[in-house]
């Protein structure tokens, strides 16, 4: 069967990709446009590892179909820092040691990242159930929500 | 495994002739949140999947004049959480709509969605219900409009008809001295699914005497009940204490809850009359403010 050609924005940069019905965005960023930032965990929408943002919206790109994204803008954490100089968040996780194994860090990033843009003082309560769906093993969650409040505490002192 | 054709008409036209002319199995997707992981799980094998969310009134969400709203299908939880006018007028559906899943979740999953997967513990749909909301549906025969209690049968199953699909609801206007509310109970604080859920919308006159109620309950049946009984318990009254335990004791002899590995019959069924409970004296409070 034919595939689908679908023309999108990733971080503000236009790509067009050929997709099958049954890839998902996940699929579509990390197969075919190597775009592995995004990780797959649970690939039923439990873990939070493949978040990304599609116009504005935070969503599991395991849970999109890559068909249906013609015409939308999607960022993701390959978009996060600016060049080599690192996004706030990723600088206060790595100074609080916010990671162990990795695997959950873009999805987590992603996640904080959208809701400081909407909350840029959010309370500890704020911080988890934001963040409810993005599931880590290692840290047991204080250090990454640690890391985000300190963030949203130096982003709002430098404002 | 067959492969899937995906269609994304712009129009309810065009998505009623999509319908009708697809041989195989066909599957809406509003915001895909079940049906991508029903689709990764082989649970289903569809030959078609029609998206919609390119038809217009399937992604809007309206305050109509006369106080009462339309919204699309796959009008997301999260965006009706960031609007000023359906937050205050009927919170409790747009608690029961946005509290289905994680931030992510709540980015895509839709009200039109939750109703067709047709869980019966789906935690928008009590809301729903008791708000007096109707689902818009289209088809080869044209449209028409059902109460959205009529929609879903037993589990997974909906009374829709072979190429039809819904693409808006109509909530009335919030009448004066009204208040809603919808309460669930799981088993941690966020992303699990009800072992009860509970929704009632109640109007209060100046004495604060309940001039009309719905009460509707999830995850207790086969299908979300409407529990008339309940609503009788109350009406009429102040929400004394008496009042209360007989609401309690409706709910409880409503429900018919299955064991699993979230509750037990006889702990759904106690927890149904407590959800009762409180959910009225939190539309009520929403009723005198």
């Amino acid at each position: 069967m034919a595939k689908h050609h679908v023309a999108v924005s990733i971080n503000g940069e236009p790509v067009e990709y050929l997709c099958s019905t049954r890839q998902t965005l996940l699929d579509v960023l990390r197969d075919e446009l190597n775009l592995t930032g995004s990780k797959e965990g649970c690939a039923s929408g439990d873990c939070g590892a493949c978040s990304v943002m599609v116009d504005g919206r935070l969503v599991c790109s395991c849970l999109v179909m890559g068909a249906e994204c013609d015409g939308k803008s999607i960022d993701t954490i390959e978009g996060m820092a600016d060049g080599e100089k690192l996004h706030p968040l990723q600088q206060k996780f790595l100074e609080e040691a916010a990671l162990q194994c990795g695997i959950c860090t873009p999805g987590v990033l992603v996640a904080a990242k959208a809701l400081l843009e909407r909350n840029n003082n959010p309370t500890e309560t704020q911080v988890r159930y934001w963040l409810a769906g993005n599931l880590c093993r290692c840290t047991g969650y204080d250090k990454i929500v640690r890391a985000v409040m300190l963030t949203a505490a130096d982003m709002r002192g430098g404002a | 495994m067959q492969s899937v054709q995906f269609e994304a008409p712009g129009t309810v036209d065009e998505a009623v002739a999509l319908l009708a002319g697809a041989t195989g199995d066909t599957r809406i997707l509003a915001g895909g949140t079940d049906l991508l992981v029903q689709l990764r799980a082989h649970m289903i094998n569809p030959g078609l999947i029609i998206d919609i969310k390119k038809i217009d009134e399937t992604r809007s969400l309206t305050k109509n004049a006369d106080g009462s709203y339309t919204i699309g299908a796959a009008y997301a939880g999260a965006e009706a959480t960031e609007r000023d006018d359906i937050t205050k007028d009927w919170p409790g559906v747009v608690e029961g709509w946005d509290l289905i899943g994680s931030t992510q979740i709540q980015g895509r999953a839709s009200l039109g969605g939750n109703l067709c997967n047709a869980s019966p513990a789906a935690d928008s749909v009590p809301a729903m219900i008791v708000a007096g909301m109707t689902a818009n549906i289209a088809g080869p025969k044209g449209r028409r409009t059902i109460p959205v209690q009529d929609v879903p049968v037993s589990p997974g199953k909906t009374s829709l008809g072979k190429g039809e699909f819904i693409v808006s609801f109509n909530l009335p206007g919030r009448p004066k001295g009204g208040g809603d509310a919808y309460l669930r109970l799981i088993p941690r604080t966020e992303m699990d699914i009800a072992v009860v859920g509970c929704g009632v919308a109640l109007v209060l006159d100046d004495s604060g005497t309940v001039t009309s109620a719905k009460v509707s309950l999830g995850a207790v049946s086969a299908k979300v009940l409407v529990v008339d009984a309940a609503a009788k318990a109350i009406i009429g009254t102040k929400l004394d204490d008496d009042a209360l335990a007989k609401l309690d004791a409706a709910c409880q002899a409503a429900a018919k809850p299955i064991n699993d590995k979230r509750g037990t019959i006889e702990y759904r069924t106690k927890i149904a009359g407590v959800l009762a409970r409180r959910a009225v004296k939190i539309a009520a409070e929403r009723a005198g403010s």
